[in-house]
């Protein structure tokens, strides 16, 4: 039987280029203490925020997703034109049509791009990022572009304290791109869709809900064996791992999961994301937002070898192993 | 296991997890009031008391162990 025509694929996919948008509005724990109760000592002890960024009323997911993606792409030393693909990653569009990719592509000039969003929530960034190195491996595309991008403002009830302090804007993007050899290795990912009831937003007229204890339980104790899967399917030891950045949900999960990858042999010197302490929780776009942030601040170098897991809402998790353009 | 192992065993984890010294960890002291340690904390030894014990401590039942006589009580007889 004929076989039919694939494109020729590459031995390996790496990131190219990173890029990141966070709001102008910078909201500290007091500004939030002024219309609800809760104080600034309560949350940096609980959750290890001190300031996040809001996204304006008329600032839309698309225009923060643009920004970064833009970003990404210039990073990268490509031109829109180079790019064969568009993922967005989030949960929180406002719309359930259109999608936020097509609009995202366009703008940035990839016209005509296929362009699709995944909602994975939290895990969203790492979901995307998996699926973006296999389709450049496959040779679907050659340039895809990933965004994690999210107004979870929009989804937030302003004075309930138990989700208002947490969740924050912004977007975060990466450029992936062939190579001879593979720069991010396999994913580890997988869902729990039996606890589904632990974070939703159930319908379109709702606000966020989280079971919080039930949640810190799980991504304390669930996350690390992902995180630990990733390097071992990447075929490396956890003591190669220079920078470690999870899903920026809770300062304290973040030394958890730290916790643990140190137990089974991560070194001292393990760089660790802690982003959330002036972004807040921001969902899809956590990952790439603190990555750009970290290179910005000089913590990390191109060619650092990063673990990157993310996990929330579904509940789904995904982790892999890349390294730093 | 008798009663005052699973306090020592527990007074250790409390140390390891929030600090508090371990002799401080007497059956009477309420977690939250006495020591101090907040509700993540208390999940954290709660998980920590699972492997070392052999028991399920759910969420829902966490938040009754009040005291630190209510956690060995408990553990005593779901172990
Ligand atoms: C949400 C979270 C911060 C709540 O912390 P918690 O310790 O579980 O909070 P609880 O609801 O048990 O409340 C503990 C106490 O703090 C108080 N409290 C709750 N929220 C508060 C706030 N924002 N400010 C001040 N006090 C607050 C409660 O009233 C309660 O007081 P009480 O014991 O006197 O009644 C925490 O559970 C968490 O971060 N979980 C992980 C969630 C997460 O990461 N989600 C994203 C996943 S992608």
């Amino acid at each position: 039987m004929t076989s039919f025509a694939v494109p020729t694929g590459s031995p390996g996919a790496r990131i190219l280029g990173i890029g990141s948008y966070q709001p102008e509005t910078i909201v500290s724990n007091h500004d939030l203490a002024r219309t609800m109760d809760t104080s600034d000592q309560w949350i940096r002890e609980r959750v290890g925020i001190v300031n996040r960024r809001f996204a304006k009323p008329d600032e839309k997911l698309v225009d923060m997703a643009v920004e970064a993606g833009a970003k990404a792409v210039a990073d990268a030393g490509l031109a829109p034109t180079d790019i064969g693909a568009v993922l967005v990653a989030t949960c929180t569009m406002p719309s359930q049509i259109p999608n936020a990719a097509a609009q995202v592509a366009d703008r940035i000039g990839v016209t005509g791009a296929p362009a699709f969003d995944l909602n994975a929530a939290c895990a969203g960034f790492c979901y995307a990022l998996a699926m973006a190195s296999d389709l450049v491996r496959a040779g679907t595309a050659r340039h895809v572009l990933v965004i994690g991008a999210e107004k979870l403002t929009d989804w937030v009830d302003p004075v309930d304290r138990s989700t208002a302090i947490i969740f924050a804007d912004g977007a975060g993007a990466a450029v992936v791109g062939p190579s001879d050899t593979a720069a991010i290795g396999a994913v580890a990912w997988g869902s729990a869709g039996d606890l589904v009831d632990m974070i939703q937003i159930p319908d379109r007229h709702s606000f966020v809900h989280q079971e919080g204890q039930s949640v810190f339980r799980w991504a304390t104790t669930q996350i690390a064996p992902i995180a630990l899967r990733a390097v071992e399917l990447a075929g490396i030891e956890v003591s190669d791992v220079d920078v470690f950045v999870p899903h920026q949900a809770n300062l304290r999960i973040v030394e958890a999961i730290a916790k643990r990858l140190h137990a089974k042999g991560a070194r001292e010197d393990l760089v660790i994301a802690r982003d959330i302490v002036d972004s807040g929780n921001t969902s899809s776009a956590s990952i790439p937002l603190a990555l750009d942030h970290m290179r910005a601040a000089g913590e990390v170098r191109s060619g650092d070898v990063a673990l990157l897991v993310g996990f929330g809402a579904g509940l789904s998790y995904a982790g892999q192993v890349v390294r730093l353009p | 296991m008798s009663n005052e192992d699973i306090q020592k065993g527990l007074a250790e984890i409390v140390e390891e997890v929030a600090g508090v010294e371990a002799a401080d960890v007497t059956s009477d002291k309420s977690f939250v009031d006495d020591l101090d340690i907040d509700s993540l904390s208390m999940v954290e030894i709660a998980v920590q008391a699972e492997d070392k014990f052999g028991v399920k401590i759910p969420d829902d039942e966490l938040a009754n162990l009040k005291t630190v006589g209510d956690a060995v009580t408990y553990i005593a007889s779901n172990a």
